[in-house]
């Protein structure tokens, strides 16, 4: 790879092991992917939950914190996904305080290294969205397809290690979605109904996202009539990315690189591959209907919600009562259980007897633990990433939008 | 019997050899390990309930999300880690766990890894070269 001046001194420790690290994996995963050069980055989204860090990564995070304050910084605004325990509610949930511990551990070093504890994986709601060409380094797969696609900035997945090694080098390998030649779409796909609820645009993900043979893969979505809401295209979004490994779509007549089909493919525009209607969104749902009504918990979560989905919760739950045998769950970012504090909305979600979580997500903070711990088995969410997830930590998982979901809450089963 | 010789792109890791456990199916250590037994813990995946520890992982495609990238070294550290995964097409994130590991990862075959390779078959891994050694059942 050809490196700058700046770029070879760092590689070469004259700012640091810590920067020569950054910079050693960066370059590893650029030669694995052909990169010829370095992207000079605006600000990076660090996934850091203590599940995935594990103690190694834990101790690792510390190790690099130990470094010369001018060696350890980040070098561009570095912010946070969320944490794997809210640590002012973590006993309600039953978390293990061993993995309390070792969050209190990564927030340490975290902080010491520079990073602002932001905690959300709705940055471009609640902290700073990309702008149009703006080179990112954003580390949750929901993030970055929506900066990619939404915003039209430019960021590959860029997990933990390599958010971190953006961070305290100032760039990442130019390989992947930095380049307009990749973010041609490959793939088409007609929609005939518009989705109704924010599950439904989840469905829809989830659906197109089952497709994607690779991350390579860019699906065009035609059909759309009428912009989604911010809300109604992240929950698309973060599906279409679980599902489908997927970080850049193209919406025709919505995201800015999509203005009209034609000029998105190299060649002429292919046919659909797949037209979805509510035959098909409906067909999604069944994919996850149970046998039973049996109801354990209910989680509103991946992604965390925003102002307008907590102040929707809040009208379904005013004046309501959780059944005791069921548990309610809604994750958001500091910010945002801040101001529905200031609102009034979380006095009404918590008088419910739902538990309202700052900071975290649901399938990121020690799930199989905490699903054993309280006995939680069958898992009612309107997230279509969510239930995607879960199934793999012993959940059994469905899928509903918002209000039937509360109403199932509230009668402690499933219900039509 | 010489081993048949699979050509990828140059890789990330270590050179190793181990016995394959290949399926058709895609991967992400989040959503579908259970990183506390080792083993495949996502009822819809192929290989649910089999142990990948110390195998030579074959799989199709890299999916789900960015965990991968920190598990693979935590995997690596409790001793619960495949010897090295080989995929048909891998996304950025298990590049970048691969190189924060130091777990050899080979990608972008000539051939369909998961048909070329089967399970049981000794496998030899480099990834400088890129190059996949496969010996028949029951050899060396």
């Amino acid at each position: 790879m050809h490196l700058n001046d700046a770029e070879k001194a760092m590689l070469d420790g004259c700012a640091g092991p810590v920067r020569r690290q950054a910079m050693e994996h960066l370059l590893a995963v650029g030669r694995f992917f052909d990169a010829e050069t370095l992207v000079p980055v605006s600000q990076a989204h660090v996934m850091a939950d203590t599940e995935a860090l594990g103690e190694s990564g834990v101790v690792w995070l510390e190790a690099l914190a130990t470094a010369a304050p001018d060696h350890r910084r980040v070098v561009i605004p570095t912010i946070t996904d969320p944490r794997g325990a809210d640590l002012a509610q973590h006993g309600r949930l039953k978390q293990d305080p061993s993995f309390v511990d070792l969050e209190r551990r990564a927030i340490v070093a975290l902080r010491t290294l520079g990073v602002l504890m932001a905690d959300t994986c709705i940055n471009y709601q609640t902290i700073m969205a990309p702008v149009f060409g703006e080179h990112v380094a954003f580390g949750d797969t929901g993030s970055a397809i929506y900066a990619n696609s939404v915003c039209g900035a430019r960021t590959n997945f860029e997990g933990g290690p390599s958010a971190i090694a953006s961070a305290l080098t100032g760039c990442a390998p130019r390989y992947g979605f930095h380049l307009p030649e990749q973010r041609r779409g490959s793939t088409r796909f007609h929609v005939t109904d518009r989705p109704d609820s924010l599950s439904d645009w989840g469905a829809l993900g989830g659906i197109i996202g089952r497709c994607m043979r690779s991350y390579w893969e860019v699906p065009v979505i035609t059909g759309i009539t009428g912009a989604p809401t911010s809300d109604e295209i992240k929950h698309f979004g973060a599906a279409l990315a679980s599902y489908g490994s997927t970080a850049l779509f193209h919406m025709v007549g919505v995201t800015p690189e999509a203005r009209s089909l034609e000029p998105l493919f190299a060649g002429p525009a292919p046919e659909a591959v797949l037209t979805v209607g509510r035959t098909e969104i409906d067909a999604f749902y069944d994919s996850f209907r149970p046998d039973d009504d049996r109801l354990d918990v209910v989680v509103f979560a991946a992604p965390q919600l925003s102002l307008h989905e907590l102040a929707a919760l809040a009208r379904l739950l005013d004046g309501r009562r959780i059944h005791a045998e069921v548990a309610l769950v809604v994750c958001t970012s500091p910010e945002l259980r801040a101001a529905a504090l200031r609102m009034g909305l979380l006095a009404t979600i918590e008088a419910s007897g739902a538990l309202l979580l700052e900071g975290v997500c649901f399938y990121q903070m020690h799930a199989r633990e905490i699903g054993i711990a309280n006995g939680w088995r069958r898992l009612l969410s309107n997230s279509a990433k969510l239930v995607n997830i879960i199934g793999g930590y012993g959940y059994q998982p469905v899928l509903a939008p918002m209000d039937r979901c509360v109403h199932s809450a509230v009668a402690g089963r499933m219900v039509p | 019997m010489s081993p048949t010789l699979l050509r990828g792109h140059p890789g990330i890791g270590p050179a190793v050899e181990g016995i394959a456990l290949v399926a058709a199916d895609n991967f992400s250590a989040r959503y579908d390990l259970d990183l506390t037994r080792g083993r495949f813990s996502r009822p819809t995946h192929a290989l649910a309930g089999q142990s990948y520890v110390d195998a030579i992982l074959v799989l199709n495609a890299a999916k789900g999300g960015v965990a991968t990238a920190w598990m693979l070294r935590e995997m690596k550290a409790r001793r619960l880690s495949p010897k090295a995964l080989l995929l048909n097409t891998a996304n950025p994130i298990m590049a970048q766990g691969a190189a924060f590991a130091g777990l050899a990862l080979i990608d972008r075959f000539s051939v369909d890894i998961t048909a070329a390779i089967t399970t049981g078959q000794f496998v030899t891994v480099d990834p400088a070269s890129g190059i996949v050694g496969v010996h028949p059942k029951g050899q060396p």
